[in-house]
């Protein structure tokens, strides 16, 4: 119910006293609200819900985890006794139900 | 598709779940909020990836699940008249009431549509002057700005053939609700990313600090929800019960200042009684006294419903952690999707339906 889909803000428009536009998620464009996200622009990622978007996506803070991610990765590398703490031989089984 | 697809990326799931299992080294139990989360995680069977330590419970966070029954067959009621043209989110069409659900009820021929936006209705009502249109205004925080617009637009461009049947939940009370009871077994919360996207956390931080529970307001993806899950078992292990915030992308601390401004000025709080759980204070909105011409309970004298639901449906347990799906003997038997006795199995978000949903039929398949 309270799904949000990402998706990019492709044009800007005026409809019934209300601030719209167009939102691309994927192959398919579909109109939104945006009156709650006055700072958003063209070519902005926002999530939309219900037809309205309600949050403009910050690009930094996407881009965190994965720089987290790659950090814990060198780091791993760099220290074979704490991998294997971690359980190399769990990784395997990731897939399994316990 | 950015912003989606590399949250779904194999390699940082499986870095997330190497991470967590260094991490952890006692037994915890976490709840995820909400039913969106719920059904990713069944979904992609996250919690079957995590260590068996660590158990999931699924949270409340279903507003479908938690409309209640008599306002179910209020709607029913109303969306039965001839003059009326009935709009809904999807997700409620097949929600049975206490004889039917709006399909069946649309069946016999009422005129009941589905609408993606509340705004869709404001057209609807400008193209029907002589027809009554009643919108199900569901859903929790995260659908309130929207529903509140389309209220305050129509008041504002006279439309007044519209009214709102109004169910609207909140997420904190039931969080309180929860902790609260002798019987909680929770004890760290993946907080519910698109509520907060319009709320913010502070409320959270109230909840986190009184009752000593980390609280990490987590997204949907699968990545995204083991980034949750570590950061809520290291504050467990570390012995910090703080809230932190994982879906930074899209929630600020403040949340949406806009949104929240045209919520309070069409919604005020109130009690509301949750399927399945019972009434909550403080735990919904109505609408404020200047809006209740746009009121559909008002509007339409349905009178006193009478209802009552199935003794063997445990989904009050089911909604507040204590117990899981399979515990119920009516579980995929007696009670399935397309024959729901209780909350929980009448939308996918509910857990027994996505347990169903997504074949676990059988107790072995998941941790006990």
């Amino acid at each position: 119910m309270c799904l949000g889909i990402p998706g990019q803000v492709v044009s800007l428009e005026e409809a019934g006293g209300l601030r719209m536009g167009k939102v691309r998620f994927g192959q398919i464009l579909r109109e939104a609200c945006l009156e709650y996200v006055p700072e958003v622009g063209e070519g902005d990622y926002v999530i939309v819900h219900a037809g309205f978007a309600i949050s403009r996506v910050n690009e930094e803070e996407a881009a965190r985890t994965y720089q987290l991610l790659e950090e814990m990765g060198q780091l791993q590398e760099l220290d074979p006794d704490d991998a294997e703490v971690g359980g190399s031989e769990d990784t395997s089984a990731g897939g399994e139900p316990h | 598709m950015k912003y989606l697809d590399e949250y779904r990326d194999e390699a940082l799931a499986q870095a997330l779940l190497d991470r967590i299992r260094r991490v952890q080294k006692r037994p915890w139990m976490l709840m995820e909020v909400c039913g969106g989360q719920t059904h990713s995680i069944v979904r992609y069977g996250v919690d079957d990836l995590l260590p068996k330590e660590i158990e999931l419970v699924h949270g409340p966070g279903c507003p479908v699940c938690v409309t209640p029954l008599e306002l179910i067959d209020k709607a029913h009621a109303i969306a039965s008249r001839s003059d009326v043209i009935f709009c809904s989110f999807g997700d409620m069409l097949r929600v049975p009431g206490s004889e039917s659900d709006l399909l069946t009820v649309r069946s016999r021929g009422a005129d009941v549509r589905v609408v993606y936006s509340p705004l869709e209705c404001l057209k609807i009502a400008r193209s029907h002057p002589d027809r009554q249109v009643v919108f199900f205004a569901i859903g929790f925080e995260t659908t309130a700005p929207a529903n509140a617009m389309l209220v305050s637009r129509a008041r504002q461009e006279g439309i007044d053939n519209i009214s709102v049947l109004v169910s609207h939940v909140l997420v904190p009370p039931a969080l309180e609700a929860i902790l609260d009871s002798p019987v909680n077994r929770v004890q760290g919360f993946l907080g519910p990313g698109h509520v907060c996207a319009i709320m913010g956390y502070r409320e959270y931080e109230a909840i986190s600090a009184r009752y000593k529970v980390p609280i990490v307001i987590t997204g949907f993806e699968p990545s995204d929800l083991l980034e949750g899950v570590l950061m809520a078992v290291t504050q467990l292990e570390e012995g910090r019960a703080e809230v932190e915030n994982q879906y930074a992308r899209v929630v600020t601390r403040d949340g949406n200042g806009a949104a929240q401004g045209l919520v309070s000025s069409v919604f005020e709080v109130c009690e509301r009684k949750w399927r399945g759980v019972g009434p909550i204070p403080q735990s919904g909105y109505r609408l404020r006294e200047e809006f209740e011409n746009f009121d559909a309970e008002r509007r339409f004298e349905v009178g006193a419903i009478d209802t009552q639901e199935p003794p063997v449906c445990i989904s009050g347990e089911v909604l507040r952690g204590i117990k899981k799906p399979h515990d119920c003997p009516a579980f995929g038997t007696d009670c399935t999707p397309a024959h729901p006795l209780g909350a929980t199995m009448v939308s996918s978000e509910g857990a027994c339906a996505a347990y169903y949903l997504y074949g676990r039929h059988h107790k072995a398949t998941t941790k006990g």
